[in-house]
């Protein structure tokens, strides 16, 4: 029998996994410039979480990746409400609404779950040191269920994207334009949000919420000081969460800490060399630039 | 949004390019547009004036569906603007977009055939062909490949116009489209939109510079919430509707037609 659930390896892939669908996601959210948001829904799945356990018993499995996702999606829904009108805005309402629905989820697992494993602190902060302990077997091979519920996220997130990337792209970039086209830009940003909320919930048990957000934020911010292409951002903001995983995990058994924490912590010095070469560049444009109306008036 | 008005499957008005019945916006339960009624005839260039706040924008954004009617409707060649989509080119104020988003010139034109491509077809080669002849239109070419960051306001502007362009539009609404370009820009856009309304479609272009009103268009809608006068330039541009329209906030129109003109001349030549 095959297995996975070595703990390094099921560490370095769920790790991975985690980082790669919250950067594919999170480039459209960076670009829309609400990243914010992403911080709301992932506070608010604790609401939904906590609910579907009560009605169902279920810690992990599909049900609970659906009721949790739902309550991101609602989270998303009053902070619209609130924002329309106009008393409040968007920023403020982020910030009554998610601390409301994740003190709601604190206070229900509180008085109902004592118990049971499922604790403020772990959908925090994750333990992705204990992925491989908890395993599942199908068509012969031993998978960590972390790791599959992150590959199954995974892969619904990408045909997502592949599928409508054009509504996708119009309704980042022009909301107005996308509605005049008939491509309904609100229900593209639902869909997509929607996604967002199931793969945080598949990513709290590995990393928690908190450095699911670090996923979303900081290699798309990060790839759009390298690139100019849409599908190149996406790319590269892939490629830096995948790195950071293992360098890490690296760093994290090294120095003895949280192996969530440095994977998270991992993304930031490609931030800063980004920032650093984009700096480099504009300056080195700069010094160019007095060159520049002689060659462009003859071309 | 429920559509009002008469049975949709009947043409209303078929002959008009635009036509607006009983039409009311309201932001707020504060009407942006108040009982707006207003017919522009095909192959016309109409501009739309009136002060901040007289809901020029949201005339157009009426017209395309993107902001709910509280009551009214609008029909375009007879029929509601979503059965005739493909042949109205939309250019937004170019303040509407974040211009740092990771894309080209070529790319954003290639966004205007994203309704007639549907959900799931990606664009390819024949798409950029047309987005390149759109951007060929407007003297960008050169720039197709150009990130839209780097491009001046008013080549940006030019972009903005090749993707409703790209479309092959009937109609072309355009949302301030001099707003911030300079002198040289603005001619040539307007050289364009001319090109475009001689090829027989309908240009209703959002302006607030009242000394350009009389050389570029041949039809005017005067607004400030109600329509103030629609019609035939040479019959609704007079300093009393001048006044009903922007009320005291405009000294230099009491000297009347004349000397507007000669001030819009001197500004051209300076």
């Amino acid at each position: 029998m095959i297995s996975l659930a070595s703990p390094t390896v099921a560490i370095l892939l769920t790790g991975m996994l985690v980082g790669v669908s919250a950067a594919l996601l999170g480039s459209f959210l960076v670009l829309r410039g609400n990243s914010m948001l992403a911080d709301a829904i992932s506070h608010s799945i604790l609401f939904g979480i906590a609910l579907a356990w009560l009605l169902t018993g279920q810690t992990t499995g599909p049900v609970q990746i659906a009721g949790a996702a739902l309550s991101g999606v609602l989270a998303v829904l009053l902070i619209e409400t609130l924002t329309r009108t106009r008393r409040l805005r968007d920023d403020a309402a982020i910030g009554l609404v998610f601390p409301a629905l994740f003190s709601i989820g604190v206070l229900l697992i509180n008085v109902f779950a004592r118990d049971v494993h499922l604790d403020e602190h772990t959908v925090l902060l994750g333990e992705i040191g204990f992925v491989w302990l908890d395993t599942l077997t199908l068509g012969g091979v031993e998978l960590p269920r972390a790791t599959l519920a992150m590959a199954v996220m995974l892969a619904l997130d990408a045909v997502f994207v592949l599928v409508f990337y054009k509504s996708l792209k119009l309704a980042t970039f022009d909301p107005d334009l996308a509605r005049a086209l008939g491509l309904a830009p609100g229900l593209v940003f639902y869909a997509h949000l929607s996604l967002l909320s199931g793969t945080a919930v598949a990513a709290f048990d590995a990393v928690g919420v908190v450095l699911f957000v670090t996923f979303v934020v900081v290699p798309p911010a990060t790839a759009l000081l390298l690139t100019r292409r849409l599908s190149t951002l996406i790319a590269v903001a892939m490629l830096i969460a995948a790195a950071s995983a293992p360098i890490g995990y690296g760093v994290a058994l090294w120095l003895d800490v949280s192996i969530g924490g440095s994977m998270a912590l991992a993304t930031g010095p490609f931030l800063a060399a980004a920032y650093a070469w984009r700096r480099w560049q504009t300056a080195r444009r700069r010094r160019v630039r007095p060159v520049q109306p002689a060659s462009s008036a003859s071309a | 949004m429920s559509e009002l008005g008469p049975d949709i499957r009947e043409p209303h008005e078929p002959g008009l390019a635009l036509h607006v019945e009983d039409l009311t916006v309201s932001y707020d339960d504060r009407p942006a547009l108040w009982d707006i009624d207003l017919n522009i005839p095909p192959g016309v260039m109409a501009g739309v004036v009136g002060p901040n706040g007289a809901g020029k924008s949201t005339l157009l954004k009426a017209v395309l569906g993107l902001v709910p009617l509280s009551a009214g409707h609008v029909r375009l060649f007879g029929y509601p603007y979503r059965n005739q989509r493909r042949r109205v080119g939309y250019v937004p104020q170019r303040s509407s977009v974040d211009w740092d988003f990771p894309t080209t010139a070529v790319d954003v034109v290639t966004m205007g055939l994203y309704g007639k491509l549907g959900w799931l077809r990606w664009p390819g080669r024949r798409e950029r062909d047309l987005a390149l002849r759109a951007l060929d239109e407007v003297g960008m070419e050169a720039l197709a490949d150009r990130q839209m960051s780097e491009l001046s306001g008013g080549q940006q502007q030019r972009v903005f116009i090749a993707r409703a362009l790209v479309q092959q539009p009937d109609i072309l609404l355009l949302d301030e489209p001099m707003a911030g370009v300079d002198a040289t820009t603005e001619r040539s856009i307007i050289d364009i939109l001319g090109r475009l309304r001689s090829e027989g479609r309908t240009i209703i272009v959002v302006h607030h510079d009242l000394q350009t009103v009389q050389r570029y268009f041949d039809w005017l809608v005067m607004l400030n919430v109600r329509v103030i006068a629609a019609g035939p330039l040479d019959a609704v541009y007079t300093p009393r509707n001048l006044r009903r329209t922007y009320g005291g906030q405009v000294a230099l129109l009491d000297a009347g037609g004349e000397a507007t003109d000669e001030s819009a001349h001197a500004n051209a030549t300076h």
